[in-house]
């Protein structure tokens, strides 16, 4: 009897040893990214009237809405070629049968009309619970804006941000949400912004210099960045209510890389008047700054836990190449978090679990790989990769629902910015003209 | 039917040799291929600069290399050499200085170019114009090994030079930008910059050369020398650059 037992125990390790090794693979962000997603039917919005050269509005908010959902990567999209011919504009025209049943196959339909008269833009959307024919309506709502493409693409975001919310586990969804970034476009670099689908794209600077490292405050209403000033860089803020540079506070040497926490309170940067760059912190509306390392080195890139704005990751020098640590907000308690390679570039999930960061793990010459993006669990130092060699990516910047990173990557020969879930799928290039590089997600 | 003890055993044994097989397969997928033997000696390193790299006809410029491991060194021009060392050449016309370095596991080749003007440009006869030139003439930039900020032994005697120029116009004002190669991230760059600029400012200080005539600024890798994507060109990157303060 001994003999069996000791086969079956051999057995059972190594079932549990083969679980383990394909366990590792797997990331949770604990966003609903992996659960099963919902089948959702999104049939175009049907036009009810239209004035004359407004028939592009209809195009515009029903391409918005697809890529919206499609994007927020908890859907499983059911392939408009597989829905019924006769397309609902209201309650009274739907057939809940036929979407529910295969081929859409759908659990939840989205549907509504477009109205464009008299220079307005009229809206009516439902969610329908395609598997519930007693009581289908999950949402209804009903939008009004003055016609042109850019409310179009707004009613459409929000909208999608309804479902979102509704279907997402009450996640709120991120299609109304901006990025910031820098690009050379105009001749020299200069802060940008556009939507989080890379649409509207506009200039904010006009320095003519060189300004970097954009970051949007927490209430969407500055953005503070780094610029070459006649007294060197220099953190300077931008007011996106009043449409131009505001005045900041300026320190002694170089600064850049300025950090929000998320209450909005505090700035962390990076400076170089002790003839060492450390990080300091000081407040949002300026003041005396509070300095947070002391080491040999280049110490920058500070990002905040933004969950708890007691912890402050940063890229420090002090041992050769960079490497990405953490310590507390008043520079105590200093951790190493990777131990290896080439690493810069850290941002804080918004749930605080996860740092995301730029990563040439194996650094040399000849050695494989390139500059990847990066996960890290903060608590188990456990990592993921999300990009795979192609091109160099860096600044990996986190939406405010956790479940996308936005960053920049050299993979089509000119360094562009892309978005992809925060799995490393649905990658999406979201410009084109000239170099762009560091985007920074909004809070919200 | 019922099985005896041994079909039993058979059966177990089996089951666990399928299983192993599979996640045997499994790991193969996941770990690092096999380590070959560690070769009897590293593949040699070599690096060669040229300081300046563009000179007038008749001026002389200083070649430096450094190679590692290295048994056999050579320079085409120069025939077999030390396997670290400078020497002053003065170049007739524009030459591509090569070295090989070798030994029983391989060969590193480093290239230096050395671009020879052959009419001095027009001197300006202002006088800003003139210390201006008298600057750029005599201060002489410091250069960097790769994501370092330390002034070697070379560069301290640079360093010295650049010092004793200062202390004989003393009221000249300048700046030191610190610059890096286009490898690595813009934001650690820019930080490294200012640390290169500062070691090159605290070593002057240290040479008694007073603060309040010397600015830094960093520009990381956002205003490269050179924009070709090889060592030759990055190692013009790696500087404390000096300019004239008007």
């Amino acid at each position: 009897m001994k003999k069996y037992f000791v086969v079956l125990s051999i057995l059972f390790l190594l079932i549990i040893a083969t679980s383990l090794a394909s366990a590792q693979d797997w990331i949770r962000t604990g966003t609903g990214l992996g659960v099963e997603k919902v089948r959702l039917a999104v049939p175009d919005f049907k036009l009810v009237t239209t004035d004359t050269g407004t028939q592009n509005l209809s195009a515009i908010f029903n391409v918005t809405l697809w890529n919206d959902l499609q994007t927020a990567g908890i859907f499983d999209m059911a392939s408009k070629s597989f829905y019924p011919l006769s397309v609902p504009g209201a309650p009274q025209e739907v057939h809940l049968n036929e979407w529910s049943s295969p081929p859409p196959n759908a659990s939840m339909l989205a549907f509504g009309n477009l109205a464009i008269q008299g220079g307005s833009l009229n809206v009516q959307g439902w969610l329908y619970d395609a598997k519930n024919p007693q009581s289908p309506q999950v949402l209804g709502k009903q939008y009004r804006e003055p016609a042109n493409d850019a409310n179009a693409r707004l009613i459409a975001h929000r909208f999608a941000d309804e479902i979102i919310l509704r279907l997402g586990g009450g996640v709120a969804g991120v299609a109304e949400t901006k990025l910031y970034f820098v690009s050379n476009r105009s001749g020299s670099k200069e802060i940008w912004q556009m939507d989080y689908d890379g649409a509207d794209q506009k200039q904010l600077t006009h320095m003519g210099s060189i300004a970097l490292s954009p970051h949007v405050s927490p209430d969407g209403t500055r953005v503070a960045y780094s610029g070459v000033t006649k007294e060197g860089w220099q953190i300077l803020m931008y007011s996106l209510e009043l449409g131009r540079a505001v005045s900041f506070q300026h320190f002694g040497g170089d600064n850049y890389s300025p950090a929000w926490s998320s209450d909005g309170q505090i700035i962390a940067f990076s400076s170089s008047r002790s003839g060492n760059t450390e990080i300091y912190s000081v407040s949002s509306t300026g003041g005396s700054a509070r300095r947070l390392t002391e080491s040999k080195g280049p110490d920058v890139s500070p990002t905040w836990n933004p969950k708890t704005n007691a912890q402050i990751a940063w890229v420090g020098g002090r041992t050769g190449l960079p490497q990405i640590y953490t310590m507390a907000s008043d520079g105590t308690n200093v951790v190493r978090v990777t131990d290896q390679g080439y690493a810069v570039s850290p941002s804080w999930s918004p749930n605080g679990q996860f740092l995301a960061f730029a990563w040439i793990r194996h650094y040399g010459p000849g050695a494989p790989g390139a500059s990847d993006i990066y996960v890290m669990d903060v608590a188990s130092k456990q990592w993921a990769q999300l990009t795979h060699e192609e091109g160099r990516n860096d600044f990996p910047s986190w939406s405010p629902d956790g479940r996308h990173i936005v960053f920049q990557s050299s993979r089509t020969g000119r360094v562009q910015i892309y978005s992809m879930l925060a799995d490393g799928s649905e990658v999406r290039q979201l410009t084109t003209a000239g170099e762009n590089t560091q985007p920074n997600w909004s809070f919200k | 039917m019922k099985l005896t003890r041994s079909q039993w055993i058979r059966i177990i044994v089996a089951l666990a040799v399928v299983l192993a097989v599979g996640a045997c397969g499994k790991k193969k997928v996941a770990s690092a291929p096999p380590t070959p033997p560690p070769p009897p000696s590293p593949a040699p390193t070599a690096s060669l600069t040229a300081n300046p790299n563009t000179i007038q006809a008749g001026q002389a410029s200083t070649l430096t290399w450094r190679t590692d491991y290295a048994t056999d060194v050579t320079i085409d021009q120069l025939g077999k050499v030390d396997p670290s060392g400078s020497r002053a050449v003065t170049p007739a016309e524009s030459t591509t200085y090569h070295l090989v370095a070798k030994n029983d596991s391989g060969t590193q080749e480093a290239t230096a170019r050395i671009t020879v003007v052959s009419s001095p440009p027009p001197p300006q006869q202002t006088s800003s114009g003139t210390d201006e030139q008298l600057f750029s003439g005599n201060m002489k930039d410091v250069f960097f090994d790769y994501d370092s900020y330390d002034v070697s032994a070379q560069y301290q005697q640079v360093l010295q030079a650049d010092a004793r120029f200062l202390q004989q116009h003393p009221g000249m004002k300048f700046t030191i930008e610190g610059h890096c190669d286009e490898r690595g991230s813009t934001e650690y760059n820019l930080a490294l910059g200012d640390n290169r600029a500062n070691a090159a400012n605290q070593i002057l200080a240290q040479l008694g050369i007073s603060a309040d005539r010397v600015r830094t600024i960093s520009y990381g890798k956002e205003k490269p020398f050179c924009t070709e994507s090889n060592e030759s060109c990055w190692q013009q990157n790696r500087r404390a650059h000096f300019v004239y303060q008007k």
